[in-house]
């Protein structure tokens, strides 16, 4: 068991991007080394500007970096979205709004080519993991915001990947909705074993969620701190109030304040 | 039993008092007192001439109700054209050359076969454009310029290349129509087919979906609502395509044609009532694509733009 959760999904080392902009060129990612392994929920923390998105990017190949290496499975991120390796949420819903909720989840599916039964069958599979069964012939506008990320997270884990790319999900939510959506989203993460990527800047958001940390800091941007979480898997927000957590919780603020620049 | 009448009489008044209709209706009414008094004050100087010349006593009243009653006015009266409208309308064959529902219907051929034709070509057109950056810069210019040049000094020069390759009747008259109505297609085309976030985008490279699949899937869908903004334009421009395309043209039927004989013999009460008809076609022909929008649109929830 140990040794399948060892196997390394995604080994970053010395990767560097360079925005080349009209003025001066902005060095967002300086010297990223990073290794994920399957099954890890690993966050990125930090300000705004600490190339946490760009580097979440740049695993998604949304984002060519200018130096280093990146491999994604064994692949280079290109090959790996090729061949559709991971499911992205981005920080809104981007549902389309011509589409019914069902039709949202069915849309990757559709460019997939899966059948149609295959397509239906996913779907009402994923609405119910999200806890959103009933809701197929919705349209977007008929759902609240935290209704419309679950179906964007849906949509995302319809594509069955192995790795889950999650950027800022829950960011635009308010914090009942968004504790809530934390813990489904543990939940999801324990029963299906996937490796998920979390972007945030809320240190209780990350810590909760888990099994490793990446503090990020801005200008460049680059690694403060890499923090192992030895918290159980399955934690309940109650967790949130015992010594472990918030020792934890102290060592991201201390990166934070450390790798933080306050020359504005 | 008179309590209720009278109740509710005092609701009518209260319902138009606080309701749309009651500024609608003073509009409308304010309107044509204007026009009635405009008609005795544009027609008085020829019926005064008439009254010195013949040296006929003549009071104010006689005046007023001469200018109403001109048959050849400079502005006919409201009620004249009613007449001719009930006329031209109701009491002639529709097949009949003398009926405007005959050359209303001349004129709408034209204008749909010009609308279809031209929502074609302003579609391939943005299509073109949105995809190759080639295009964009190469045809929008030409595009512009072709929207510049006035339509009364190419139309003959259309009408005459395409006589001349066996191509008359409603062909030239649509094609002048299609000229006229492609380009706001194009430009609300162009900025529906642009209009998809970086957002939505980013989602189909991760699904790394084929340029076909973000067209048909994304783009096409997402500029449904600017088409039908575009659209609306266009058709009520495409009935002024085909009417101008019938003035040059020599033409014996549609509505232009009635429009040319009415000034070639003054026949002003013609010229308005074609020109009635020619409103109440575009206003349905606007109508009709807002209905086919609400048909599209409308289950989806989206707004139109």
């Amino acid at each position: 068991m140990s040794d399948v959760e060892l196997k390394p999904v995604i080994e970053i080392e010395k990767l560097n991007l360079v925005f080349q902009t009209a003025d001066t060129p902005v060095h967002a990612l300086s010297d990223i080394d990073l290794t994920v392994n399957a099954g890890d929920f690993v966050s990125f923390i930090g300000p705004s500007g600490c190339g946490k998105t760009t580097l979440m990017r740049v695993i998604a190949d949304l984002e060519k970096p200018t130096g280093g290496h990146i491999s994604v499975n064994g692949m280079t991120p290109e090959e790996a979205r090729q061949k559709r390796a991971y499911g992205y949420v981005f920080q809104a819903p981007a549902l389309y709004p011509w589409r019914t909720v069902e039709k949202n989840i069915m849309l990757p599916l559709e460019i997939m080519g899966l059948s149609r039964e295959e397509q239906k069958a996913r779907a009402a599979r994923n609405l119910a993991m999200v806890n959103l069964e009933g809701f197929e012939k919705k349209f977007p506008w008929q759902l609240s915001g935290g209704m419309q990320q679950r179906v964007s997270i849906a949509r995302a884990l319809s594509v069955e990947p192995d790795l889950l790319l999650m950027d800022e999900p829950f960011g635009a939510l308010d914090e009942i909705t968004r504790d809530h959506l934390n813990e489904q989203l543990l939940k999801l993460w324990d029963t299906t074993k996937k490796t998920v990527i979390f972007v945030t800047h809320s240190i209780p958001e990350a810590v909760f969620l888990s099994s490793k940390i990446v503090v990020m800091s801005p200008r460049p941007g680059k690694v403060i701190d890499i923090i192992e979480s030895n918290l159980p898997r399955d934690r309940t927000l109650d967790i949130r109030e015992t010594p472990e957590f918030l020792e934890i919780s102290h060592r991201v603020r201390e990166g934070l304040r450390s790798g933080h620049s306050y020359d504005d | 039993m008179t309590e209720h009448a009278e109740t509710s009489k005092l609701g009518l008044w209260r319902r138009l008092y606080d309701g749309k209709s009651f500024p609608v209706f003073v509009v409308v009414l304010s309107l044509l007192i204007l026009w009635y008094a405009g008609a005795v004050y544009m027609n008085s100087d020829r019926l005064i001439d008439q009254y010195e010349r013949g040296k006929v006593e003549w009071s104010w009243q006689q005046l007023i109700e001469d200018a109403w009653s001109m048959e050849r006015p400079i502005l006919p009266a409201p009620q004249q054209i009613v007449v001719e409208l009930r006329k031209t309308v109701l009491e002639k064959k529709i097949t009949s050359k003398r009926s405007l529902v005959y050359h209303s219907y001349v004129t709408i051929s034209s204008t749909l076969v010009g609308f279809a034709l031209g929502a074609l070509l302003g579609i391939l057109l943005a299509v073109g454009i949105v995809h190759l950056e080639t295009l964009d810069r190469s045809l929008m210019p030409w595009i512009i310029a072709s929207q510049t040049v006035p339509i009364l000094a190419i139309a003959p020069m259309i009408i005459v290349v395409l006589g001349h390759i066996g191509l008359t009747g409603l062909v030239p008259k649509a094609i002048i129509s299609m000229y006229l109505c492609f380009f706001p297609i194009t430009i609300g085309m162009v900025k529906g087919l642009r209009s998809p976030d970086v957002l939505q985008l980013d989602l189909m490279k991760t699904y790394s979906a084929s340029a076909a699949q973000v067209f048909w899937k994304l783009r096409m869908p997402a500029s449904i609502p600017f088409l039908f903004a575009s659209l609306k334009v266009a058709i009520a421009i495409s009935l002024v395509g085909a009417i101008v395309a019938e003035l040059p043209t020599g033409a014996v039927e549609g509505l232009g044609a009635r429009l040319l004989a009415g000034s070639y013999y003054g026949q002003t009460i013609q010229i308005w009532s074609a020109l009635v008809a020619a409103s109440v076609l575009g206003m349905l022909l606007v109508w009709a694509v807002t209905i086919t929008e609400k048909l599209v649109l409308g289950r989806t929830g989206r707004e139109a733009v």
